[in-house]
């Protein structure tokens, strides 16, 4: 038997499962003797559930016997702000931190159905505010390409975790980025899909305008499976569209002939490192090789979405954060009275970036400065999603790096904020403007760090960019190197 | 005390009342009054990390049925927003409300005024929200109750259109009523499900512009906003009068001691930071609903007023008091349709049933006989087959037995006896024992005659029909 199970993409493993060339339990088993083996240099689990994780994988084999649904088997990480019932969902924040949630998130419900094994949950920056998973209240991730690395954030234990084969698969959330700018520093594949097409029921509130929940995974295909499983009407999320959710796997072709592919001449700026310039053009030529058309489009308010969303994210979650307040559950801090109750709990709580972000979001909103902040911002989000509207009318996908750099250091930006914000630059008008789009590896840099190439889609055309991002992995001139570090 | 007539008195209310739907607003759970602490909840109400809210269409519905009656723009896209603050029986640290664009904008709605006329005070707004949970203040620790939390709330804002306690206690009447006519909300002031807020500013007679005003929170009883009204105008005159400046502030109504107190600034100094709720879509209502509602929506006590008045020419107390609760005029229409005579029906409806339905705590269609059956009284009484008395009697029997009207007549023995013959026999016999009476009766003292009369009805137990005792009894006596 192979003992190297944990290295199987989704699809591979959907196959061999199937023929029963090994079972559910023993994936599972060898990617829980992984996450043993990696987890020290890593860190990207929050919580290991590893005799969970076997039930599960035994009930999975039982279900295997007779006709198994799609993610019959398949281990796949949850990150650690999803809603897991019985299974303690911490946010990555002391305040949840011996939280066990009473229910499943609606994406977590449908993973089982679908006969999914969750080996754990997994790091995050606290409560999905950050671009390096370094503002986890229980110690940063760390890059399986390079340990003195950052994974990107805040989904950077998802990230990992597949980078360094720990699940075949993970979950995550973006709310600026944060799917695919840690795909993009680990070299996975991560998408975003269009705002509503994913609930958002038993997901942390961080942004809710702006938060949506996708995969990240080892291949396109294995997104393309993952999406179908995840897509689809809540009746628990009325945010969540009723449109019916395609064959995402289906439609993966490899034809991209006389696609016209669109690269905004706002997205390559300065600060930018040429590595990563080079292989985004060098991946937009083998499209064109493969009959795509490239052509320069203009996103002219996209050097507003920083401000835009800081502003708007911040006065969501300002609200959305509210609720710890040490009254019903999660951290109580020991007080006289009630505003001291708050105060400390919150103080005590929240760590600061948190903070920072809850103040500026009050600020937003507060009386005699809504007009000038949250409004404006509001007003801004539609010019920046009326640019794309217009750039869609000339191409069908539009093409970018996903983060101006690869994975930089620990501790790095963590002095500087705005540093850090910046490395979402490319990533965050998408939020904004509720469209999809997805983060494949495209080359490395001289260091071996993986660099990430953006697609980006209409509004529910997760099928297109999967398509183009399939035809791009098809054409790859080097196969995905395994992390170096682990 | 009053305000003096040098000064003006300006009114608004806010009223909260709370729907009467199934389910809370925001989720499934019970929307019921008097469970045990924290047993209507689930993570939805409880404000639990990640959960969504989804809307209660008839939370809709009934809103648009208030709007409709009040004569309100029906917005054909409303907002919902979230309003932050922080208290503990706020699960999720903002309410989620309706702000800048409220589902229904303007109206009215038509109060008696003092001098019978109706009078129209204008609505600003009327507002769905969620309500909160309940905080119980122990010595040892304070407890909160989610039950309450994500009922659904109308807010319903009126203009300072209202210039004295009595004009605002009569606009609280009137809403009540309406809203419990449309049965949208039992407006039950004691378990809170009809509070009021007032807002309060005297200005000097004649005066355009608006003083500064207060805003007295916490009166749950009609009792309590007249006086905490009347308190409040005569404070602030007296504040004027002194040369003095009212300042803006919060009121608590105290019933223990029956004043207004100002919170403290920290109480009410809030910065509620609304902004749209990103977790709702717009609230549309369906093509075609809003009409449906209106071809549906029941009569209001002023149209029901104002057709007692035409239809039936009653005094102004007798409407007044039939229209107060819808049961008890449906009742009294009732009656009539089964054929008793608007008068009798109104008198009937007026002592009778509301005895019975007071006497009860039964609701009152449960608390009193069918109206058929009370027809059926009337009308032996109409054919003196009873006494009216006799008929009083049986009613009250059938509320307690619930047996029919013939059934119970007949029991009780209240038969009336109107045959000439026995009356007349019953008349022999009183007038050959009171001989004395009888000749003081003819020599001039006419006066006896009702006691012969009694004296008669009380040998036939009650059941001789008056009017042929005096018919006979006269001509017996005649000289």
């Amino acid at each position: 038997m192979n003992n190297e199970l944990f290295r199987l993409t989704i699809s591979q493993a959907q196959a061999a499962l199937r023929r029963r060339e090994f079972s559910a339990v023993e994936l599972t088993r060898a990617c829980l003797e992984r996450i043993s083996a990696v987890e020290p240099k890593l860190n990207a689990f929050l919580t290991v559930a590893e005799s969970e994780a076997l039930i599960q994988a035994a009930a999975a084999d039982r279900r295997l016997a007779n006709g198994a649904p799609a993610l019959c088997g398949i281990p796949i990480g949850i990150k650690d702000i999803f809603a897991t019932r019985g299974m303690r969902t911490t946010c990555a924040s002391r305040i949840l931190e011996n939280f066990v949630p009473p229910f499943d998130a609606t994406v977590v419900a449908r993973l089982r159905e679908a006969g999914a094994v969750f080996p754990g949950k997994l790091n995050m920056d606290e409560f999905a505010m950050g671009s390096s998973t370094e503002n986890s209240a229980f110690g940063p991730t760390r890059n399986p390409y390079d340990l003195a690395r950052v994974p990107g954030g805040s989904s950077g234990g998802s990230a990992a975790a597949v980078a360094a084969d720990e699940c075949l698969a993970a979950l995550g959330t973006d709310t600026g980025g944060s799917i695919r700018q840690p795909a993009a520093l680990c070299g996975v594949v991560g998408i975003k899909p269009t705002y509503s097409r994913v609930s958002r029921y038993g997901v942390v509130a961080f942004a809710s305008s702006l938060d949506q929940v996708g995969p990240l995974t080892k291949t396109v295909r294995d997104s393309a499976i993952m999406m179908r499983a995840l897509a689809g009407v809540d009746p628990r999320d009325s945010t969540c569209s009723a449109r019916p959710v395609p064959d995402y796997e289906a439609a993966l072709n490899g034809e991209i002939k006389n696609l016209r592919i669109g690269v905004p001449k706002e997205f390559f700026v300065e600060g930018m490192q040429p590595v990563v310039d080079s292989a985004v053009r060098a991946a937009l030529k083998r499209l064109e090789a493969d009959g795509a058309a490239v052509g320069e489009i203009s996103l002219p308010h996209s050097q507003y979405a920083v401000a835009t969303y800081y502003l708007i994210a911040t006065a969501e979650a300002s609200a959305n954060l509210a609720r710890y307040d040490g009254v019903r559950y999660g951290l109580r801090a020991e007080a006289d009275d009630l505003s001291e109750l708050y105060g400390r709990t919150r103080a005590q709580g929240f760590g600061p970036e948190v903070k920072r972000r809850i103040m500026l979001g009050t600020f937003a909103l507060s009386s005699g400065y809504y007009d000038a902040y949250y409004l404006k911002a509001q007003r801004v989000r539609t010019l920046i999603r009326r640019d794309f509207e217009a750039a869609f009318g000339a191409c069908d996908v539009i093409v970018t790096p996903t983060s101006p750099t690869t994975a930089f250091r620990l501790g790095e930006k963590t002095q500087d904020p705005l540093q850090m914000y910046l490395s979402d630059i490319f990533t965050i008008s998408v939020n904004l403007a509720g469209l999809p789009a997805l983060s494949m590896p495209c080359g490395y840099d001289g260091n071996g760090l993986p660099i990430g190439l953006q697609i980006i889609g209409p509004a529910f055309g997760e099928g297109v960019i999967l398509r183009v991002a399939d035809a791009l992995e098809r054409s790859a001139p080097v196969p995905r190197r395994r992390p170096a570090a682990v | 005390m009053a305000a003096s007539s040098a000064y003006e008195a300006v009114i608004g209310l806010e009223v909260h009342t709370q729907l009467l739907t199934r389910s809370k607003i925001f989720c499934g759970c019970a929307n019921a009054f008097g469970a045990p602490p924290n047993h209507h909840v689930c993570p939805v109400c409880m404000g639990m990390p990640g959960v969504l809210p989804v809307f209660n269409r008839r939370v809709l519905e009934l809103t648009i049925r208030v709007g409709l009656t009040a004569h309100s723009q029906i917005a054909e896209r409303s907002v919902f927003a979230r309003k932050n603050y922080f208290y503990p029986d706020l699960p999720k640290g903002y309410q989620i409300s309706q702000y800048e664009r409220p589902l229904c904008v303007g109206g009215y709605i038509e109060v008696p005024g003092a001098d019978g006329a109706p009078r129209k005070i204008r609505l600003t707004r009327i507002h769905i929200e969620e309500d909160a949970g309940k905080n119980i203040h122990r010595p040892e620790a304070s407890l909160v109750d989610f039950n309450r939390s994500g009922a659904p709330l109308l807010e319903i804002v009126s203009e300072p259109d209202l210039h004295s306690a009595e004009e605002a206690a009569a606009y609280l009447r009137e809403l009540r009523a309406m809203l419990r006519y449309l049965e949208v909300s039992d407006g039950n002031m004691e378990e809170g499900s009809f509070r009021c807020d007032a807002n309060v500013s005297v200005r000097p007679r004649g005066a355009s512009e608006l003083g500064a005003k207060t805003e007295i929170k916490n009166l749950n009883s009609f009792k309590f906003v007249e006086k905490a009204i009347n308190h409040e105008i005569a404070r602030q005159t007296a504040v004027l009068q002194a040369g003095g400046k009212v300042e803006q502030q919060t009121h608590l109504w105290d019933a223990e001691r029956e004043e207004t107190r100002p919170m403290r600034s920290k109480e009410y100094a809030h910065d509620y930071r609304y902004f749209p709720e990103p977790d709702l879509p717009e609230l549309q209502a369906p093509p075609g609903l809003v009409e449906a509602i209106r071809a549906q929506t029941p009569e209001v006590p002023s149209a029901r007023r104002a057709r007692y008045a035409r239809d039936f020419g009653l005094s102004a107390y007798a409407i007044e008091v039939l229209t107060q609760e819808r049961e008890v005029g449906d009742y009294f229409e009732a009656l009539i349709k089964a054929g008793v005579h608007h008068k009798a029906a109104a008198n009937w409806t007026m002592s009778e049933v509301l005895r019975a339905a007071n006497a009860s705590d039964q609701p009152l269609i449960r608390a009193i006989p069918a109206a058929a059956q009370t027809a059926t009284l009337l009308k032996l009484v109409e054919q003196n087959r009873i006494s009216l008395n006799g008929a009083k009697t049986a009613f009250a029997a059938m509320c307690k037995s619930g047996q029919d009207a013939a059934a119970t007549v007949s029991a009780l023995g209240l038969a009336q006896v109107s045959d000439e013959a026995a009356i007349a026999e019953a008349c022999d016999l009183v007038l050959s024992t009171e001989t004395d009476k009888v000749a003081e009766y003819r020599a001039g003292h006419e006066k006896l005659f009702g006691f012969f009369v009694g004296r008669v009805m009380k040998t036939t137990q009650g059941k001789a029909n008056p009017k042929v005792v005096n018919e006979v009894l006269k001509r017996k006596l005649a000289p």
